[in-house]
C-alpha cells in the first residue's frame, strides 16, 4: 500500500465539488439533461391529475363524451415523457463519455510529468485502478446518479406541492416522508464513504498484485511459484470481499427504512384522505390522485439508496483521482528557462553532485566531480551499486542533485527548460523499454520530426537494419509485447538506435553491450566509435570492451570519482580500477 | 484540456497500403484480430458458455440463491398486496367512511403499512443474503481466474499479452462487481413483479388484463432488439478499454524512457486515440440505452392510456368497479414507471455479461503446457541427467519456422554444458523446453528418464529452476525476492544464499538491508544487482538442475566473478545448462555445445574445441582480443 487510506477528512460534498472543473466543461449538456428531466418528472406528475378527472368525470356519471379530450391530453403528455426521457439520455450520453476521457486524459499526462521518484513509490495497480475503475464510477454516477439525484430530489418536491395542492392535510405525510429521507441520508454518508474507499484501495492493491504476477509470469513459472501466489491473491481477495460485505450491509439497512417510508407515508394517505372523503373534504377523485402521486414518488425515494452509495463511492473515487493529480511535479520547469548557447557545444560538467533517494539517509553520490569535454567520450566504471546508473539519471533530469549541479555548456540543467535539454541529451537505459508500437515508432520515440532515411542510419549505426529488414513488414512491423518478440541483444540495440536518431548532442549509455553476443558486440562497438566520435558521451561500462570506446574512464567509488585516466594509466596507477574492471578471471579458470 | 493531435509533431511515416494511416504508429502485426473478439454469429455459443460458467459459480451456494429467491417473491408478493388494498379502500372503505365508519378504512391503513414493512423487511434479508452469495461468487470467479492465467502456458501469455490479461483480471472483474453492487436485485425485482402483476391482474379483469398483455408484446421485441444491439456494442467496448489498458501500462512501466525521450506528447496523442475509441463504444451504448428507455415509457404510457379510456367504458357500463380500475393504473405505474431506471440496470447487466463472455474465454483456454493427470513421481534426491531425444520445436506464433531441427542431446548427472550461438540460434529455446515452457513440437526430453510432460509441476519446478536475463523483481523487500526460491526458508539460509553468490556486499549497504523495500520491478537496484538477486533466488532453491540464460548479462566484472567463483562450488554435482555470450562464463563448462540455426555444430570440451579450430576456436580468439 502507498496510500494512506484512513478516512478522509473531507466530505462526500467537498469530494464531489473538486470534479467542478470536468464537470463545467459539460455543464450544457448536464442543463439540458437536467431540464428534459425535470420536464418529464412533470409530465409524469400530470398523468396522475388527469386520471383523477377521469375518476371523477365517471364517478359523477357524466359518460364517456367528456373523456376523450383527457384522454388525448394523457397520450400527448405520455409521449411528451417519452421524448424528454430521450433528450435526457442523448445529450448526456456523449459529454459524459468525453468527461471520462478528459480526466483520464488529463491524469495521463499528469502521470508522465511525474518524476521517477513518484513512480518508484507508486503501485502500478494502485494507478491504472484510478484510470479505470474510478474514472468508470465518476462517468456511471454524473450521467445517471447526479442527475437523477436532482431529479428525484425536485420530484419528491413538487409531488409534495401536488398533494398540498389536492388537499392541505395531505402536506403532513409530505412532510413524513422528505423529513426522514434527510435525516438519514445524513446520518449513512460518513460511514459509506469509508467503507467505499477502503473497498476502492483494495480493488487497486488486487490490481497491483494481478500486474506483477502477470508480468513477471516466466519467474513464477520458472520457480513453479503460481500456486503461492494464487494463495496470495486468494487472501487479499478475500479481504475485499470482507470489505463489500460490510457494504453490504449498511446498504441492507438503509434500504429497508428508505422503501418502509412511502408505504408509510401511502398508508397514512388512505387513512386521513380516506377519513376526508367521508367527511366530504374532497373528492374521490383527488384521493386516487393522491394515491397515484404517493405511488408514483415510490421509486424517487427507493432510489436515494442507491443514489446516496453511488455519491459517497464518486466522491472517494474523485478523492483518490486527484491524490495523484494533487502530486507536485518536482521536476519542475525553470520560471525562466535560460537558452543554451549556440552551436551547442556538448561540454558536460559534474559539479560536487551529491544525491540522496527522497527516502533513504545515506547519500548515493557525494561529491562526484567530472568534466566531459565537447567530442569527448568517458566511460564511467565503478562496481555495482556504486551509483553509476543514478548519475546517468541526473543528466536528462529523470532524478534531480541533492546538492551540487550538473551543467550542460555551463548552464545548469534545471535552468534550462526540460524539453530543450532533454532534446540535446540521448540516454540509453540497461533495461531497454520497448512499446507495442512498430519498429520505427519505437526508435523515433520523440516528438521530433524524424525522416524515413533518419531512421534507416540510426537503424544500421546500431546494426539493427538487417535484422530490421528481415522482419516481416520492415520497420513497419509491430514489436513489444503486442507484437513479434525481439532478443535482449535486438533490444538492446534498438534502444541505442533510439538514443542516436537525433544525433543528439550528449549520449548517455548505460552499458549499451551487456546484453550482446561477441560477434555483436564487436560489430556495434565498431558503429558506436563511428557515433560517439564528435559527440560528448558519458558510457557506463561494466567491460573492458566498452571502456575502449572512451578516451578517458572516471572510477566511481563510494560515491566520488577516485580516479581519471586513461584504460591504461588506470590499469597501471589504480588497485581499485584493476580490482572492477580487470578479467583475469578468464586466466584464473584456465589454469 | 487534452493535448490535441498535431500533425506537425507527429512522426510521419508512409503506412503501408494495409494499414490505417491513424494506427500506423502501432505498426503492423499478423493478427490484429482479437483472439477472443467473436462475431455477433457465434454469440449464442459464447452465451452458453457463460451460462456455464455462471452455473458453475452459482451451484455451490444454491441453497441460499434459492433462499433469496424466496424472500424476493415473498416482498413482490406483499408489494402486490399494496394496489389490491387501495381497491378494497375505495370500493369499501371510502363509502364506510362516508356512512360515518372510519374502523374499515383505519384497517385497511394499518394492514396497508404493515404489507410495507413486511416488504422491506424482505427486502432487507433478500439484501444480504444475496450480497453474501454475490460476493462468494466474485472471490471464486476472481481467484478462479487467477489460478488459471497462472497455469496457462507461456506461448499462451505472448499471444495473449499481459495487457489484455490485466484488463480481464481488473476492469472484466469490476464490471461484474458493480452489477452485484446495483441493479441484479433491482432487475430480479422487476421480472419477478412483471410476473406477479400479470397473474393479479388476470384475476382482477380479463379484459383490461388481455390490453396490458398486448402492450407486453412491443416491450418483448425491444428488450430483444436492445440485448441484441448492446451485446454487440459491450463486446467492442471491452476491446477498447483493453487497449487503453494496454497504453497506460506500458507507458507507466517504461516511464523512464517516455520522460527521457519526450514522448509525453506522441503518448498523449495515442492515448487521445485508444481512449477516443473507448468513448466513442461508451457514448454508442449509452444512446442506444436512451432509445431504448424512451420507447419502453412510450409503450407504458399508450398503455396506460388505452387502459384508462377502455376501464372507463367498462364502468359505465357498470362491469368495474372504479377501485378496480385504480388498482389496474397503480399496477401499470409499478410495471412501468421505474423501467426507465431499470434500463440502466439492464444496461450494466449487459457491460457485465460481456466481462462474463470475456472471462469465461479465458477459463476455456485449454492448457497447452498441462499437467499430467497421473505425474509420475520422481525420488527425493533427483540426480538430475537430461536427454533430448530428436526434439523439434517451433513456436506457436510462427509454425513454420523450426527453431530447433531434430536435437538428440544426452547430459549426464552433474555435467555443466555451455550453449554458444548467434542471437536466434535457437540457445534460449533449449533452456526454456527444458524447464517446459513449451513443449517440443515432436521428440521428448527426460529428467532422469521421465518424460517432462509426466512430471507433476512441483517435482519439475523442484528440480529444474531457469534464470533469464530479465530478472524480474516483485514488489517486497530483497528478502521477499530471494525467498521466493524456496518459501519458508530462515533468515540465515536467505542470507547465506545472498553470501553464497556475492550479493551481499550491495545488499549489506543498502538502507534497511536485506530488508530495503525493492521498490517497483526492483527500481531501486541495477540491472547487475537486480541479477544478483535472481541468482541468488535460485541458488536458495537448490534444484538438480539449474539453467541460465543470460544470468550475468549486466553484472560488472568483480560480480560476475565472484558469480563464477560461487558457480565453481555451486555447480558441483549438479546438472546446468549456461547460455552465455561472454566466454569468461562459458569457459568454466564441462562442455560447450555451439548451436547453429536450430542445429548442434560443435560437441566438446571448451579446449577441445578452442584447438579443433572451428566456430568456437574463432569466437575464443575474438574474445581474447577483447580482453586486451
Amino acid at each position: 500500500m502507498t496510500v494512506d487510506s484512513a478516512a478522509s477528512p473531507r466530505s462526500t460534498l467537498a469530494s464531489l465539488r473538486r470534479l467542478g472543473p470536468y464537470v463545467r466543461q459539460v455543464r450544457g449538456p448536464m442543463a439540458w439533461s437536467a431540464l428534459a428531466a425535470l420536464g418529464a418528472s412533470g409530465a409524469g406528475l400530470v398523468i396522475p391529475l388527469i386520471t383523477q378527472r377521469v375518476v371523477d368525470s365517471i364517478a359523477g356519471g357524466a359518460g364517456l363524451g367528456p373523456l376523450v379530450p383527457l384522454l388525448v391530453l394523457a397520450l400527448l403528455v405520455g409521449l411528451a415523457e417519452a421524448a424528454l426521457i430521450l433528450v435526457r439520455r442523448r445529450a448526456i450520453a456523449r459529454p459524459t463519455a468525453t468527461l471520462e476521457k478528459t480526466m483520464r486524459d488529463d491524469l495521463y499526462a499528469h502521470l508522465q510529468r511525474l518524476p521517477l521518484a513518484f513512480h518508484d513509490r507508486w503501485q502500478g495497480g494502485q494507478l491504472l485502478s484510478r484510470a479505470v475503475s474510478d474514472l468508470t464510477t465518476i462517468r456511471l454516477f454524473l450521467a445517471f446518479g447526479a442527475i437523477f439525484m436532482v431529479v428525484n430530489a425536485l420530484t419528491v418536491l413538487l409531488g409534495a406541492v401536488v398533494l398540498v395542492v389536492l388537499w392541505p392535510p395531505f402536506g403532513l405525510v409530505a412532510l413524513g416522508l422528505v423529513v426522514p429521507m434527510v435525516a438519514l441520508s445524513s446520518l449513512f454518508e460518513g460511514r459509506y464513504k469509508s467503507v467505499a474507499r477502503r473497498s476502492q484501495d483494495q480493488v487497486g492493491d488486487l490490481a497491483t498484485r494481478v500486474e506483477e504476477s502477470v508480468l513477471g509470469v516466466r519467474v513464477l513459472k520458472a520457480f513453479g511459484r503460481g500456486p503461492r501466489f494464487t494463495t496470495r491473491f486468494a487472501a487479499e481477495a478475500t479481504e475485499l470481499r470482507r470489505t463489500e460485505i460490510t457494504k453490504v450491509k449498511i446498504l441492507a439497512v438503509l434500504w429497508a427504512a428508505i422503501i418502509a417510508l412511502p408505504e408509510i407515508a401511502i398508508g397514512a394517505t388512505l387513512l386521513i384522505g380516506g377519513i376526508g372523503v367521508g367527511q366530504g373534504h374532497l373528492s374521490l377523485g383527488a384521493l386516487v390522485a393522491a394515491v397515484t402521486t404517493v405511488v408514483y414518488l415510490q421509486w424517487p425515494i427507493d432510489s436515494l439508496g442507491w443514489l446516496l452509495a453511488e455519491a459517497n463511492k464518486t466522491a472517494s473515487a474523485s478523492d483518490r483521482y486527484w491524490e495523484v493529480r494533487d502530486a507536485a511535479p518536482t521536476i519542475t520547469e525553470p520560471s525562466h528557462p535560460r537558452p543554451l548557447p549556440t552551436p551547442v557545444r556538448g561540454a558536460l560538467s559534474l559539479r560536487d553532485v551529491h544525491f540522496t533517494y527522497p527516502d533513504a539517509t545515506e547519500p548515493v553520490l557525494r561529491g562526484v566531480d567530472l568534466e566531459v569535454a565537447p567530442g569527448e567520450t568517458v566511460a564511467l566504471v565503478g562496481l555495482t551499486g556504486s551509483g553509476k546508473t543514478t548519475l546517468t539519471a541526473l543528466v536528462p533530469r529523470l532524478f534531480d542533485v541533492t546538492g551540487g549541479a550538473v551543467l550542460l555548456d555551463g548552464v545548469d540543467v534545471r535552468e534550462l527548460s526540460t524539453s530543450v535539454l532533454r532534446a540535446h541529451v540521448a540516454t540509453a537505459f540497461e533495461d531497454p523499454v520497448l512499446f507495442s508500437a512498430s519498429v520505427r515508432e519505437n526508435v523515433a520515440l520523440g516528438p521530433v520530426e524524424v525522416t524515413d532515411a533518419q531512421v534507416r542510419e540510426a537503424l544500421e549505426v546500431a546494426h539493427c537494419w538487417e535484422f530490421v529488414q528481415a522482419l516481416p513488414w520492415g520497420v513497419h512491423t509491430r514489436i513489444g509485447e503486442q507484437g513479434l518478440s525481439l532478443s535482449g541483444g535486438q533490444r538492446q540495440r534498438l534502444a541505442l538506435a533510439r538514443a542516436v536518431v537525433g544525433r543528439p548532442d550528449v549520449l548517455v549509455l548505460d552499458d549499451p553491450l551487456s546484453a550482446l553476443d561477441v560477434h555483436t558486440e564487436a560489430e556495434v562497438e565498431r558503429a558506436l566509435k563511428q557515433v560517439l566520435a564528435g559527440v560528448t558521451s558519458l558510457v557506463v561500462a561494466h567491460r573492458p570492451s566498452t571502456v575502449a570506446l572512451a578516451d578517458r574512464v572516471a572510477l566511481l567509488e563510494d560515491g566520488r570519482i577516485t580516479a581519471v585516466g586513461t584504460h591504461t594509466e588506470l590499469l597501471a596507477t589504480s588497485a581499485a580500477y584493476r580490482h572492477v574492471i580487470s578479467s583475469d578471471s578468464a586466466e584464473m579458470i584456465r589454469t | 484540456m487534452t493535448a490535441a493531435p498535431t500533425a506537425s509533431t507527429g512522426p510521419q511515416s508512409t503506412p503501408p497500403a494495409a494499414d490505417r494511416p491513424t494506427q500506423s504508429w502501432r505498426g503492423v502485426a499478423s493478427e490484429d484480430t482479437d483472439t477472443d473478439d467473436l462475431t455477433v454469429s457465434t454469440s449464442l455459443a459464447l452465451a452458453a458458455r457463460s451460462r456455464a460458467l455462471l452455473g458453475s459459480l452459482v451451484r455451490p451456494h444454491r441453497h441460499w440463491a434459492w433462499i433469496a429467491l424466496v424472500l424476493a417473491v415473498a416482498e413482490s408478493v406483499a408489494t402486490l398486496a399494496g394496489p389490491l388494498l387501495i381497491a378494497v379502500a375505495i370500493d369499501t372503505g371510502v363509502p364506510a367512511a362516508i356512512d360515518g365508519r372510519t374502523g374499515p378504512m383505519v384497517w385497511i391503513a394499518v394492514a396497508y403499512v404493515a404489507a410495507g414493512v413486511a416488504s422491506a423487511g424482505l427486502r432487507a434479508a433478500f439484501l444480504l443474503i444475496a450480497g453474501r452469495v454475490g460476493q462468494d461468487i466474485l472471490l471464486d470467479l476472481r481467484t478462479r481466474v487467477f489460478r488459471h492465467v497462472q497455469r496457462l502456458s507461456v506461448s499462451f501469455h505472448e499471444r495473449y499479452t499481459s495487457g489484455r490479461v490485466i484488463s480481464r483480471l481488473t476492469s472484466d472483474l469490476d464490471s461484474l462487481s458493480e452489477l452485484l453492487q446495483q441493479g441484479l436485485d433491482e432487475l430480479l425485482f422487476s421480472l419477478l413483479s412483471i410476473a406477479t402483476v400479470t397473474v393479479v391482474l388476470l384475476y382482477l379483469d380479463l379484459p383490461l388484463a388481455l390490453v396490458v398483455l398486448v402492450g407486453f408484446l412491443p416491450l418483448l421485441w425491444l428488450t430483444r432488439w436492445y440485448r441484441h444491439r448492446s451485446a454487440a456494442s459491450y463486446r467492442s467496448n471491452r476491446a477498447a478499454i483493453a487497449e487503453v489498458v494496454v497504453a497506460f501500462v506500458e507507458s507507466m512501466n517504461g516511464i523512464r524512457a517516455v520522460q527521457a525521450y519526450r514522448r509525453e506528447r506522441r503518448n498523449n496523442q495515442i492515448m487521445d486515440e485508444v481512449g477516443g475509441r473507448y468513448r466513442d463504444s461508451n457514448a454508442r451504448a449509452a444512446g442506444l440505452l436512451a432509445t431504448y428507455a424512451a420507447t419502453l415509457r412510450a409503450v407504458g404510457n399508450v398503455t396506460l392510456v388505452v387502459v384508462l379510456g377502455y376501464g372507463a367504458h367498462r364502468v359505465a357500463a357498470g362491469a368495474l368497479g372504479i377501485g378496480v380500475l385504480t388498482a389496474f393504473v397503480l399496477y401499470l405505474r409499478r410495471l412501468y414507471g421505474p423501467l426507465d431506471q431499470l434500463a440502466m440496470f439492464l444496461n450494466s447487466y449487459q457491460s457485465a455479461s460481456a466481462a462474463l463472455e470475456k472471462l469465461s474465454g479465458l477459463l476455456d483456454e485449454p492448457l497447452a503446457v498441462a499437467e499430467p493427470d497421473e505425474p509420475v513421481a520422481l525420488p527425493a534426491h533427483v540426480p538430475g541427467a537430461v536427454r533430448f531425444d530428436g526434439v523439434e520445436f517451433a513456436y506457436s506464433s510462427a509454425p513454420e519456422r523450426t527453431v530447433l531441427h531434430h536435437l538428440d542431446l544426452t547430459v549426464p548427472a552433474g555435467q555443466v554444458v555451455a550453449v554458444v550461438g548467434a542471437t536466434g540460434a535457437g540457445k534460449s529455446t533449449v533452456a526454456k523446453l527444458l524447464a517446459r515452457f513449451y513443449d517440443p513440437t515432436s521428440g521428448s526430453i527426460t529428467l532422469d528418464g521421465v518424460d517432462l510432460r509426466s512430471l507433476s509441476d512441483a517435482d519439475l519446478r523442484q528440480s529444474v529452476v531457469l534464470v533469464t536475463q530479465e530478472s524480474f523483481l516483485f514488489g517486497g523487500s530483497v528478502f521477499d525476492n530471494i525467498a521466493l526460491g524456496r518459501p519458508g526458508s530462515t533468515r540465515a539460509e536467505v542470507e547465506a544464499a545472498a553470501h553464497a553468490v556475492g550479493a551481499w556486499d550491495f545488499i549489506e549497504l543498502l538502507p534497511e538491508g536485506i530488508d530495503t523495500d525493492v521498490r517497483k520491478r526492483g527500481g531501486r537496484l541495477s540491472a547487475g544487482q537486480r541479477q544478483l538477486v535472481a541468482f541468488a533466488r535460485a541458488f536458495l532453491a537448490d534444484p538438480a538442475v539449474l539453467l541460465l540464460d543470460e544470468a550475468t548479462s549486466s553484472m560488472d566484472v568483480p560480480s560476475e566473478r565472484a558469480v563464477q567463483a560461487a558457480l565453481e562450488t555451486v555447480l558441483q554435482a549438479r546438472t546446468a545448462v549456461i547460455i552465455a555470450h561472454r566466454l569468461s562464463t562459458v569457459l568454466i563448462a564441462d562442455r560447450v555445445l555451439v548451436v547453429d540455426a536450430g542445429r548442434v555444430v560443435e560437441d566438446g570440451s571448451p579446449d577441445e574445441l578452442v584447438a579443433s579450430g572451428g566456430a568456437f576456436a574463432e569466437l575464443y580468439a575474438q574474445w581474447e582480443h577483447s580482453l586486451a
